[in-house]
Parts: structure tokens; C-alpha cells; sequence
């Protein structure tokens, strides 16, 4: 297939333009309210998790509806996602290395006065 | 061999195309063929922004350790990119009105795609230029955001009034790195849009936009995670 059998094989298998509007208008909404999480001052675990669900959900629009993915094949998405593991890991490892050395540093501070 | 031995890639609501079992994946890898059915760009476009991917997960994790290591308090972003707009002081503001550009601008880039697949090449171009121009404003409250920090706010990369001196630093990084790809994301918009409007892409097939578009909602996608991490945690 050239790439313009291709594309008049792609232009039947568009998805309808109200179904990006409406992913549109939901990032909208999403934002408004990650934004609200702020503007109310919410604190503590209520405030970590509604700036990660509202995160993820906005994430996960943007990659699937907007760039696609949804009707990617399996074989794309895994090379897509799996290396992300090492991210993951990362992450982990950095924290508990951040802790630790903020630890330390306030040992140092009651030491030295 | 003929075409109809092998699997069919088809693509956008085909069947075999959400097809998520492991099959699927050993058919791809195993048979003697291109492993996957796309152009070329497209997928160049996507080991690109896997890498990019790391390199912003390297920054922000490197804002996590310098944070979670910081002694000091960290300065309060609510606070910090407040406004005073007709006498109301409203916090982070300029960050939603950003954010709401951003998105603004990924949508439209969407529809651009979408038209492009359909051959409505006029639409294409406008909403390509539409997202360039919302880019473009982007950057330019970036640029007010910066000079604000820098000339009013007295924030620099090695201190600050606010708290902990690496406020400036993980700021000006990451945030700079992501105003460097919208900005270079505007020029993508306006060659390739410019190329589509002489077109260049007529006998080539417009998949070109949808890489562009690729591109470009991913750095709406960075910002997703930058505005979490950085401005609401």
C-alpha cells in the first residue's frame, strides 16, 4: 500500500469530529477542576490524589482520543509503554534516595547547632 | 507473496487493529515483513517522543529529588504565580490561562488531522495556523510569566525569596525546556501548514499532519504533568 491508498483507506476509519470535541470539552472540565483543587486550598491526601486521578484521566485522553493510540496496534503501544517501566523504577529509587539525604542534612543541622 | 496471506493491518476502528491479544503482537514481529504498517515519519515521530519522554521524566524527577532533599520550604507556587487582576488577587492564574491555551490549541490541532484525512486541505491549513497562533500566545505569557519572576519576584536559578534556593533552578529547567519545544513546535506548524497550503503533500499523502499533531499534543501532554507536578503539588 502507498501512502495514498493508504490515506483514502484511513479517510473511511476517521472518527467523527463531535467525539474530539467532546474529549475537548472534558480536558476542559478536567482542567477546571485540577485547577479548583487550588483555588480551594484543598490539602493533604484529598489534594494529592484528585492532582494525580485528574492528571492521569487528562493523560490518558490526550494519548488515546488525540494522538491516537486507542487504534494503534498492540505492538505499538507496548513499544510505547513498556520502557516506561525504567521510568517507574526510577522514581522509586530517586525518592528514597531524596529522603535520605534529607535525612541526613537535618541530622547535620541538629549537630551543628 | 500476496497481500491477503498476511495479516491485514488496517487501521481506525478496524477490528484487528484493537485486536490486544498476544497474537497480534507475535504476527507483527514474526512475519516477514514490516513490523509495523505505518509510515515511516509517523513512526520515527514516536521512538522521538519515547525518548523525549525520558528526558522530561529525568527533569521532573530531578525536581522530585531536589525537593523531597530540600531542607528549606518550598516556595508556594499558589502563591508565587499569583496575579492581581482589577484588585482581586487570584492565584495561579496565568498557569490556568495557559493551561486553557494549551488545550485550546491541542484541539484544534486534532480537527486538523481529522480534515486532513478527509481532504478538506483549506480547514487543514486555518486549524494548523489557528494551533501555531495559540502556541505562539503560549509562549508569550511564558515570556511575561519569566520576566515577572525574574525582574519583579527576584527568583533566580541558585536563590530565591520565597524558601529553598532550588525553586529556581528545577523552575527555569523545566519549564524553559518545554517553552523550547512549543516554540519549535510553532515553527513545525507554520513550515509544514505553508507546505500543505503550496501543496507539497498532494501526491505524498497528508500524513505529515498527523505527525506534526503527534508532536504537538505531546507537548500539551507534557504540560499536563508539568502543571500537576511543579504548580499544584
Amino acid at each position: 500500500m502507498n501512502n495514498i491508498e493508504q490515506q483514502s483507506e484511513q479517510a473511511k476509519h476517521q472518527p467523527p469530529i463531535a467525539m474530539y470535541l467532546k474529549v475537548w470539552l472534558l480536558l476542559f472540565i478536567l482542567s477546571t477542576f485540577s485547577y479548583m483543587v487550588d483555588y480551594f486550598n484543598f490539602q493533604g491526601a484529598l489534594r494529592w490524589g484528585l492532582i494525580l486521578l485528574f492528571m492521569f484521566l487528562k493523560a490518558g485522553f490526550i494519548i488515546s482520543i488525540f494522538m491516537h493510540v486507542t487504534w494503534e496496534r498492540l505492538t505499538l503501544k507496548m513499544i510505547l509503554f513498556l520502557p516506561l517501566f525504567a521510568v517507574i523504577v526510577f522514581i522509586a529509587l530517586m525518592f528514597i534516595e531524596g529522603d535520605y539525604i534529607f535525612t541526613n542534612r537535618n541530622i547535620t543541622t541538629v549537630i551543628n547547632g | 507473496m500476496k497481500n491477503t496471506e498476511l495479516p491485514t493491518t488496517e487501521r481506525h476502528g478496524d477490528n484487528k487493529n484493537t485486536d490486544l491479544s498476544w497474537q497480534s503482537v507475535n504476527n507483527d514481529w514474526s512475519n516477514d515483513k514490516q513490523i509495523l504498517d505505518m509510515p515511516w515519519g509517523k513512526l520515527m515521530m514516536w521512538i522521538f517522543l519515547l525518548s523525549d519522554t525520558f528526558i522530561f521524566s529525568i527533569f521532573l524527577i530531578s525536581y522530585m529529588s531536589a525537593r523531597t532533599a530540600a531542607v528549606a520550604p518550598w516556595p508556594n507556587a499558589s502563591e508565587v504565580f499569583a496575579l492581581t487582576i482589577g484588585g482581586h488577587h487570584i492565584p495561579l492564574i496565568l498557569i490556568a490561562i495557559m493551561t486553557f491555551i494549551l488545550i485550546t490549541s491541542s484541539g484544534t490541532m486534532a480537527l486538523a488531522v481529522n480534515y486532513a484525512y478527509r481532504n478538506e486541505i483549506k480547514k487543514t491549513v486555518y486549524l494548523m495556523l489557528a494551533t501555531a497562533a495559540l502556541g505562539l500566545s503560549f509562549v508569550g505569557l511564558q515570556a511575561f510569566e519569566w520576566s515577572k519572576l525574574i525582574i519583579d519576584e527576584g527568583i533566580r536559578p541558585w536563590g530565591n525569596p520565597f524558601g529553598a534556593e532550588q525553586f529556581g533552578a528545577a523552575f527555569f529547567m523545566i519549564t524553559g525546556f518545554h517553552g523550547m519545544h512549543v516554540s519549535i513546535g510553532v515553527i513545525y506548524l507554520t513550515v509544514i501548514a505553508n507546505r500543505i497550503r503550496k501543496g507539497y503533500y498532494q501526491n505524498k499523502g497528508y500524513h505529515i499532519v498527523e505527525i506534526t499533531g503527534l508532536y504537538w499534543h505531546f507537548v500539551d501532554l507534557v504540560w499536563v504533568f508539568i502543571f500537576a507536578f511543579f504548580y499544584l503539588w
